[in-house]
């Protein structure tokens, strides 16, 4: 049963598949697995979730969140990567054609800048759309000062020259490793995951979910191409509702001027009998 | 005593070493007082024996370092009076330099729970050792109660921290689910902390004069080990499921209270699968039975991780609990409470409306015992680091947590029912 699996994985890695929606099949030797990110029913509290939203619950974090993603996708960098801080407002409305669009007025920081780093302050829509078969939500965003945040230009570069050379081959597993801990050397590389992870977490959510990168995997620098650093990641995404861990191999191309951009997505199954031991 | 002559006929005491090439560390478990007095007669200078753990009562093991010259004597003692042991550390000389032995030495093999490092995270044996250590070292104070086994065989223990007969109690349990390393890594600390405090500071001390705290640091033992052997990610017990590979029971969805609604799933591959049936993990059965012998304890607080949140009940229903309006008042003061220390940012709710819907869980049923102070906590972080939260944040989550802890601890004392 064991080899099986394993052959089943590594057949699965030369397979670059879409994303799997959760209604995808689990593989034949990972027979019970659990989908991805299983929707749940919705409840009381859903059919109540329009109008006015306590911004400290769960629906106007998520919707929050998404727009999080949304905002890491476009102005992440391995020197920039945002978190929410806190939900001010929050309301939601139906929509015709059968979605729900939230609209959101939240702070986020840094992660990079520490403590030490301001609160901007963003507004969002976001519309979960509620189709047969699960599609990416809609945001709409715009945080106040975005341009004026401390440039990371310097930092940006440095690191694009170091690892842009022929002979720059970085590979690592387990960022951070099961105690927390995260070499310096690091840090760029899994905030450059955590940005890529946000392309996927973007596409996979709806309001059942609540996305967080749990760790990178793995890290494997590929061979530059067009002048971009190419990375293959192995990340492990929590969904919070189902507290699931969902396993994501990704490519991802990262330069200054070009930022992240993400060139495959593949959803790896985990099959429950062979994961491997932490460092 | 022919054995002791013998062997310190064999030595030259040697001063001075330069080298440890060859000494080894051994871990001796002596079987009953009379090998620990034996122990106790082995010339420690003459041997050049260095203790990291002396011998002093049979329950405690002893490690003892010894150079590669006394070794073999050593040895032959231990087996000439059928003490067992093994080896630790082959070869001491391995670890280079000085700084690298003194952290493997405290870390490893801490002496006190004054020597315990409290800034790393803990496996099993080493948090069993703090534990037994503390009730040694406060025996007036602190107990040890086996209130059940895990489905592997584990023992299930509860610090009991008391200063008097049939008082009513507060619990508090961690690591129910094993991946939420910060949570026993906190209860740790707030161990420590509690037997320093009692009777230097008046209010926690006012407390213990009149309830008793009862703490599960590991509640899940087969899960966490687990964690440590096998996958850092893991969140269930180790129960197996027939008919299925998928392993485990999520421990905070097989409580009777709102048992095999949509907050849990049926699925045992789920991470929130609820379980054949009501209690059927002998690791929340443990703690069903204990409050049900109790039967007088009157504040509960289940410690999880991560999202930084207060949560009273439900999760299995929109429906307010009775005690809403109380419970939610006393989150924001404990909340507030924490929240003064480092800044850090809870948010507070019923567990239904803030984190998401969820099926027998403890707390649910706690509360419909009668434990009015029933909350799950939710520690550090957001999601930046989420289950792998460096260890450098582990005192600053523990001591807010504490704030926490006490206000809701002084509320109850407060507000007795």
């Amino acid at each position: 049963m064991k080899t099986f699996c394993s052959v089943w994985l590594l057949l699965s890695v030369v397979e670059l598949s879409p994303a799997p929606p959760a209604s995808q099949e689990p593989p034949l030797a990972c027979r019970g697995a659990a989908d991805p990110a299983p929707p749940q029913p919705e409840t009381a509290e859903d059919m109540a979730s329009t109008g006015d939203l306590e911004p400290t619950h769960y629906p106007a974090r998520r919707a929050a969140q998404v727009a999080l993603h949304y905002l890491n996708t476009h102005h992440g960098s391995p020197f920039r990567v945002f978190g929410l801080q806190q939900v001010h407002k929050a309301s939601a409305e139906d929509v015709e054609a059968g979605g729900r669009k939230y609209k959101l007025d939240f702070s986020v920081t840094d992660w990079a800048s520490g403590s030490a780093g301001p609160a901007l302050r963003c507004s969002a829509d976001v519309l979960f759309p509620r189709t047969e078969r699960h599609s990416a939500p809609d945001v709409k965003l715009r945080c106040e000062a975005l341009q004026q945040i401390n440039r990371t230009a310097q930092e940006e570069e440095a690191f694009y020259q170091k690892h842009i050379t022929p002979d720059s081959a970085v590979s690592a597993r387990d960022i951070p490793d099961s105690y927390g801990n995260m070499s310096e050397e690091m840090q760029p590389f899994w905030r450059l995951a955590r940005v890529a992870a946000s392309f996927i977490m973007l596409r996979e959510s709806s309001e059942n979910t609540e996305f967080n990168m749990a760790q990178v995997a793995s890290v494997t620098q590929q061979e530059s191409s067009e002048e971009q650093l190419m990375l293959e990641f192995v990340v492990l995404l929590h969904d919070l509702p189902s507290q699931e861990i969902v396993q994501w191999k990704l490519l991802a191309s990262w330069s200054p001027d070009r930022g992240v951009r993400v060139l495959q997505t593949e959803w790896q199954p985990r099959c429950p009998h062979a994961t491997k031991p932490p460092n | 005593m022919r054995g002791l002559l013998v062997l310190t006929a064999l030595f030259v005491a040697v001063f001075g070493k330069v080298t440890f090439e060859g000494d080894q560390v051994l871990r001796i478990t002596a079987q009953d007082a009379k090998q620990i007095a034996l122990l106790k007669e082995l010339p420690e200078e003459i041997l050049g024996l260095d203790y990291w753990m002396s011998p002093s009562r049979v329950s405690l093991p002893v490690d003892v370092h010894v150079p590669f010259h006394s070794l073999q004597a050593v040895r032959a003692f231990l087996a000439y009076h059928q003490i067992p042991y093994h080896v630790m550390i082959e070869n001491v000389q391995d670890l280079l330099d000085d700084e690298q032995r003194e952290m493997v030495k405290y870390r490893s093999f801490p002496r006190s729970t004054d020597d315990f490092v409290y800034t790393t995270y803990h496996d099993l044996n080493s948090i069993n050792s703090f534990m037994d250590m503390l009730v040694a070292e406060n025996s007036n104070l602190v107990s040890k109660i086996e209130i059940g086994k895990s489905y592997e065989g584990r023992s299930l223990d509860v610090l009991k921290f008391s200063t008097g007969a049939n008082r009513p109690g507060i619990w508090i349990d961690t690591g129910i689910h094993s991946r939420e390393w910060i949570t026993p890594a906190s209860a740790i600390w707030s161990a420590k902390k509690i037997v320093t405090d009692y009777g230097r500071d008046p209010v926690l001390t006012d407390i213990l004069n009149n309830y008793d705290i009862f703490l599960e640091i590991i509640a899940n033992p087969d899960g966490f080990a687990y964690t440590h052997s096998n996958d850092r990610m893991w969140r269930k017990t180790r129960k197996p499921n027939p008919g299925s590979s998928c392993v485990g029971v999520d421990p905070n969805r097989n409580w009777e209270v709102g048992f095999g609604g949509s907050g849990a799933s049926s699925n045992p591959c789920s991470q929130t699968y609820h379980g054949p049936s009501i209690h059927s993990e002998p690791e929340v059965k443990a703690i069903v039975d204990f409050v049900k012998s109790h039967g007088k304890l009157k504040a509960f607080l289940s410690i999880h991780s991560y999202s930084q949140m207060l949560l009273y009940p439900y999760g299995y229903t929109s429906t307010p609990a009775k005690d809403q309006a109380e419970l939610h008042e006393l989150a924001r003061k404990a909340v507030s409470e924490l929240q003064s220390l480092h800044n850090t940012a809870y948010t507070y709710g019923s567990v239904i409306t803030t984190i998401y819907q969820a099926d027998g869980i403890t707390i649910d049923w706690t509360y419909e015992q009668g434990i009015k102070y029933s909350y799950t906590f939710e520690l550090r972080d957001t999601g930046r680091y989420g289950f792998l939260l460096p260890a450098d944040q582990i005192i600053p989550t523990a001591e807010e947590t504490w704030l926490a802890l006490m206000a809701i601890m002084e509320h109850t004392r407060n507000n007795p029912y």
